[in-house]
């Protein structure tokens, strides 16, 4: 038996995490560098299953499949294909910047008894969601995927309700009630969600009577398994409710302006650039192979949905007072971006959105992580509480142009080319909807060029006068996402090639093929 | 199988010229019978111990008499599982009362288990603050004298205890391992009356608020008197219908597979409204046990003025054993009346589920929370019972098991989170918990989290099982219902933990009391069990999977 590669990735950040939790209160110093350590651990074997991985092989590869619970028919079972393995790349690419970046985020106030132990707990929780948000990724068994999908939310709902920015307007009562309203509206909307997905997998086990993601589209795609329109309809209701809610889609979108706001930076990127992934992950894993009807059936809809998901958040986003409330509403509008491009059902479309959620992740990380060090000094989230930054600290407000013109999608950058990807694999199929879909783009530079502008431009104000610029952490953290940025945005054929294949997979389980280019289809 | 014993004994009265000496001696299968007669045994000997041991010395006789008993008890059971009466050799005992079958069984470990757990928790003598020198536990220091009387505090200061708890524990898990092992009506009957008395004095005897134990337990006695009183009024209707008292012989009678009709019942026998109100009397009986929607309304004030340690063990041991009764009725009693019951019951469970995941909502003491807690939970376990299926029966003994011990374990817990006036049960006082004891406000998140059933724990795996059962016995809208209020439900067990964790200690907040190593005991294989049920639960499924066969 080879070695379980993809296991030891979702097991070793679990050891680490309960590793972490374990360290004694007073040496919380090594708790960190316990975590960071940990986390570079995974990144190393992440990028070892990206080695191993060979994108012309076979659609899932690297897998593993182990009884687990005969009785529901579950089994333990791993594979990825090129779609994961992008992802899992990223999770594990993006967590020691994570870590790094929330240094000082949990460091104990005075209150509490000596076990007490916010620090450990803080990045145990961190460890516990990377290795969650990686077996979620790589399960190919659709139970063992939703168990995941669901217990990822309780550690997630202890970083966004038990650690907040220090500083707050209205004092730390106030915060630390904002701050649990946000974790309970995080954890409703994503229970909710998910209990509805838990009808549909019993369903689903009615229907099937296993869960193997293998099995059952192979027993669709040669028709042995045959589900009613009716059934595989509500069926994938069921699934894509509970993606969409994750995902955020308009209009189950709500809870994530107010997890981000709430949270500290780095937890704002761990919800938005890595947990958020697995809903749009998941759509097209699970909903377009097991339910290809449904999916076809439901694609007007979602396109819509997605189409108001991109205007409404950009529009949101313009009117937006607080910094990171301004970064949620941009997520939700590139969000929309992603779904159009999964549902456009073109090679572009998801190819480019799953290049998307790449960039998306490394590019809100950038952004979020330097506009977190910026509250941080100033002690406020409101956009108005700064200007003129740039002449103080220079080196912070061109870290934060550049995030700021990745997230507008700036050719030249990352995002640029998996959101023109986006809007041409949609244009090809629905030149309506991609047309429209344009103007998010528009709204976009609006939004990121008037954050820049009032915070970083203009007279510098009394209180950010001494400023200091961003510290050696914090050009670690800063500096590797923005080389990357660049270098993806210029050259972005690895990812492409990886990700390639698997969408061709994924395409022709669904039985779509490209539309002919129309210059072809007049001849 | 051997007609009932009742109707043989009515026939020997009719031939009555036979000589005496013809009468059958009574074939009991003392070996099959061994988990109850060693609980009722210890039981006997506990109340010896109460009248001839010297009081100092009551406590440990008792404690041990108890733990021996239950573990010699349960490894009856283990060893008749293991000879194979859970399934090859399931049959009936004792002419006809007790079903010796794979339900019986492991619902007998399930409630020995609990009880042993449930026994840890009443000899707990730690937490309370000692009395004039003396250890307490979380029962009244004399039952008989009136609350704030002279009397009482004299015996407070003579350091007495009711050491009669133990016994009464015993007798009460005693009825409990008869309840869904009887095979016969009255059996059933006697079975009931034998745990629930134990249990309503138990709840009377709580050493603080007094008055409110009193009256819980009160409640208790008069509703639970109530329910008897309508299960007893549908026993004889059943036996008029049928003529039979025994399991078998009604189902045969539904079934219309009988074929030596007696003449002197001839005139009611087969009338289906005898059937159906019968039926639905006992029904009623069993269902205000399992504390099921409309039948519920005790289980707020008694799980909440009852002493903890015994609202822990009834909450527990109780719905195992009216579940398990209410399984046996269902499917080996009236299995050909299920179109007219299954409707009635879809109906109950989704009312139960939704009346009392909604209803726990507004709760501000967190036992009445967990008294509306356990009432969502029977309604999620109504869903398994409709299944009528193979997989329905497992599925219940399943989450009956994972969810006693919880539940216990999670009683346990508020035991220890006190202040001056004894436990600190209102929602209030818990603020901030995890600031200032993180590992027993963590322990008792693992248990809120399992009652909400996430991924990973035993609740996760319980719900599951039971729903899939459901939807695969066509009550697909019933797993949606039950979808629905596990949402409603996981928003107050959250809510408590966002007060543990996210709110401020309050600075004459309860302190968290160090239990002695029985409580630890309880609430260590609560998180134990939960844990291993949530991740690795095959071999459990397969066990309640083998021992989900009614014998008939």
């Amino acid at each position: 038996m080879s070695f379980p590669l993809l296991t030891a990735t979702a097991v070793l950040p679990a050891v680490g995490a309960i590793a972490t939790a374990a360290v004694p209160a007073a040496r919380r110093t090594a708790a960190k560098w316990l975590a960071l350590i940990v986390s570079l651990a995974t990144l190393a074997l992440a990028i070892t299953i990206l080695v191993r991985f060979d994108p012309d092989g076979g659609r899932y590869q690297l897998t593993e499949s182990h009884a687990w619970i005969a009785d529901f028919g579950v089994r333990y079972e791993l594979g990825v294909d090129g779609i994961a393995v992008a992802l899992i790349a990223l999770t594990a690419l993006l967590m020691p910047f994570i870590i790094l970046a929330g240094w000082h985020d949990a460091d104990p106030l005075e209150t509490g008894s000596k076990r007490w132990r916010p620090t450990q707990g803080f990045f145990a929780l961190i460890l516990g969601v990377e290795a969650m948000v990686i077996i979620s990724f790589e399960a190919t068994d659709v139970f063992l995927f939703y168990i995941f999908f669901e217990a990822m939310l309780i550690p997630m709902y202890f970083l966004i309700g038990g650690f907040g920015d220090r500083a707050h307007e209205h004092g730390e009562e106030a915060a630390s009630t904002q701050r649990s309203y946000a974790a309970v509206k995080f954890l409703l909307y994503n229970l909710v969600g998910g209990l509805i997905m838990l009808a549909a997998v019993i369903g689903l086990y009615v229907v099937a009577g296993n869960f193997s993601l293998q099995e059952i589209a192979q027993a669709r795609a040669n028709g042995s398994l045959h589900m009613a329109t009716s059934t595989e309809r509500w069926l994938f209701l069921g699934f894509f409710f509970a993606f969409a809610v994750k995902a955020p889609l308009w209009p189950l979108h709500t809870w994530l302006p107010n997890a981000m706001q709430e949270s500290t930076a780095p937890v704002a990127v761990l919800i938005t650039a890595v947990v958020d992934k697995v809903g749009t992950f998941a759509m097209l894993r699970f909903c377009l192979q097991l339910f290809p009807e449904a999916s076809k059936w439901a694609t007007p809809a979602i396109l819509v949905l997605a189409l108001i998901s991109i205007v409404y958040g950009a529009l949101l986003a313009v009117g937006q007072r607080d910094i990171k409330r301004l970064v949620a509403y941009a997520s939700i509008s590139h969000f929309g971006f992603i779904i159009m491009g999964i549902f456009a059902m073109t090679s572009q479309g998801q190819s480019g959105a799953t290049l998307y959620m790449v960039n998306h992740g490394i590019s809100t990380a950038a952004l979020m992580l330097v506009a977190g060090f910026l509250i941080s000094r100033r002690g406020s989230r409101l956009i108005a509480d700064y200007g003129g930054v740039q002449k103080v600290a220079p080196v912070l407000a061109g870290t934060f142009l550049i995030g700021s013109l990745a997230t507008l999608s700036l050719p030249g950058l990352a995002p640029f080319v998996s959101e023109f990807l986006v809007l041409v694999g949609t244009f090809t199929r629905y030149p309506a909807i991609g047309i429209i879909a344009t103007f998010g783009i528009v709204l976009a530079a609006l939004y990121t060029l008037v954050l820049y502008q009032r915070t970083m431009t203009g007279p510098v104000k009394q209180e950010v006068s001494a400023m200091p610029d961003l510290r050696a952490r914090e050009l670690v953290v800063v500096a590797p996402l923005i080389v990357l940025l660049i270098f993806l945005g210029v050259y972005p054929k690895p990812v492409t090639d990886i990700v390639n294949p698997a969408v061709k997979s994924t395409l022709s389980d669904v039985h779509k093929k490209d539309p002919k280019p129309a210059v072809e289809a007049a001849k | 199988m051997s007609a009932s014993a009742v109707h043989s004994l009515w026939t020997t009265a009719a031939t009555a010229a036979d000589p005496i000496s013809k009468i059958p001696a009574p074939k009991i299968e003392y070996g099959q019978l061994s988990p109850t007669l060693i609980v009722v045994g210890a039981a006997i000997v506990g109340v010896l111990i109460e009248a001839f041991v010297p009081r100092k010395s009551r406590y440990y006789a008792q404690v041990f008499v108890s733990a021996v008993a239950l573990c010699a008890a349960f490894a009856a059971v283990v060893g008749l599982a293991a000879d194979g009466y859970g399934t090859t050799k399931a049959h009936i005992a004792a002419m006809g009362a007790i079903a010796v079958d794979g339900p019986s069984l492991f619902l007998q470990g399930t409630i020995l288990l609990a009880g042993l757990v449930g026994l840890f928790t009443f000899a707990e003598r730690r937490l309370d603050p000692e009395a004039h020198g003396n250890r307490v536990d979380s029962f009244a220091a004399q039952a008989a004298s009136v609350p704030g009387s002279d009397s009482e505090k004299a015996a407070v200061k003579a350091g007495f205890t009711t050491t009669e708890v133990f016994p009464l524990l015993l007798f009460a898990i005693a009825g409990m391992l008869v309840f869904p092992s009887a095979n016969d009506l009255l059996t059933l009957f006697v079975a009931l009356e034998v745990f629930s008395l134990p249990l309503y004095l138990l709840c009377a005897l709580a050493r603080r608020k007094r008055l409110m134990s009193q009256e819980a337990a009160v409640k208790y006695f008069l509703l639970g008197a109530f329910a008897s009183a309508f299960t007893l009024f549908g026993i004889a209707l059943l036996y008029g219908y049928a003529g039979s008292v025994s399991y078998a012989t009604i189902a045969q009678v539904v079934d219309g597979s009988i074929t030596n009709v007696d003449p002197a019942l001839a005139n009611t026998m087969g009338n289906d409204a005898l059937l159906l109100v019968g039926g639905a009397m006992i029904v009623m009986g069993l269902l205000f046990k399992v504390g099921a929607v409309p039948f519920h309304m005790w289980t707020p004030d008694v799980y909440q003025g009852a002493p903890t340690p015994v609202t822990g063990f009834m909450a527990a041991a109780t719905k195992v054993a009216a579940f398990g009764a209410l399984l046996r009725l269902l499917y080996v009693v009236l299995p050909g009346l299920r179109w007219d019951w299954r409707p009635v019951m879809w109906a109950v469970a989704i009312v139960t589920m939704l009346g009392g995941a909604i209803v726990a909502i507004t709760q501000t003491d967190i036992k009445r929370l967990l008294a509306y807690s356990s009432i969502a939970h029977a309604g999620f376990i109504l869903a398994g019972v409709i299944a009528t299926s193979k997989d329905g029966v497992s599925s219940v003994l399943f989450y009956l098991g994972a969810y006693s011990f919880v539940t216990i374990g999670a009683f346990a817990v508020v035991t220890l989170v006190r202040d001056a006036g004894g436990e600190a049960t209102h929602l209030s006082k818990w603020a901030g918990l995890g600031r200032r004891s993180p590992l027993v406000a963590a322990v008792f998140a693992v248990f809120l989290l399992a009652f909400a059933g996430i991924p990973l724990t035993s609740g996760f795996a319980g719900k599951f099982a039971v729903f899939k059962a459901a939807a695969e016995g066509g009550a697909a809208p019933l797993v949606v219902v039950g979808v629905i209020s596990s949402a409603v439900a996981a928003f107050f067990y959250i809510r408590v933990i966002v007060l543990m964790f996210f709110s401020e200690p309050r600075p004459e907040g309860p302190t968290v009391a160090v239990p002695s190593p029985l409580t630890m005991a309880a609430i260590g294989l609560g998180v134990v069990v939960t844990l291993v049920l949530g991740v690795a639960p095959q071999y459990f499924l397969d066990l309640a999977n083998q021992a989900s066969v009614f014998v008939r």
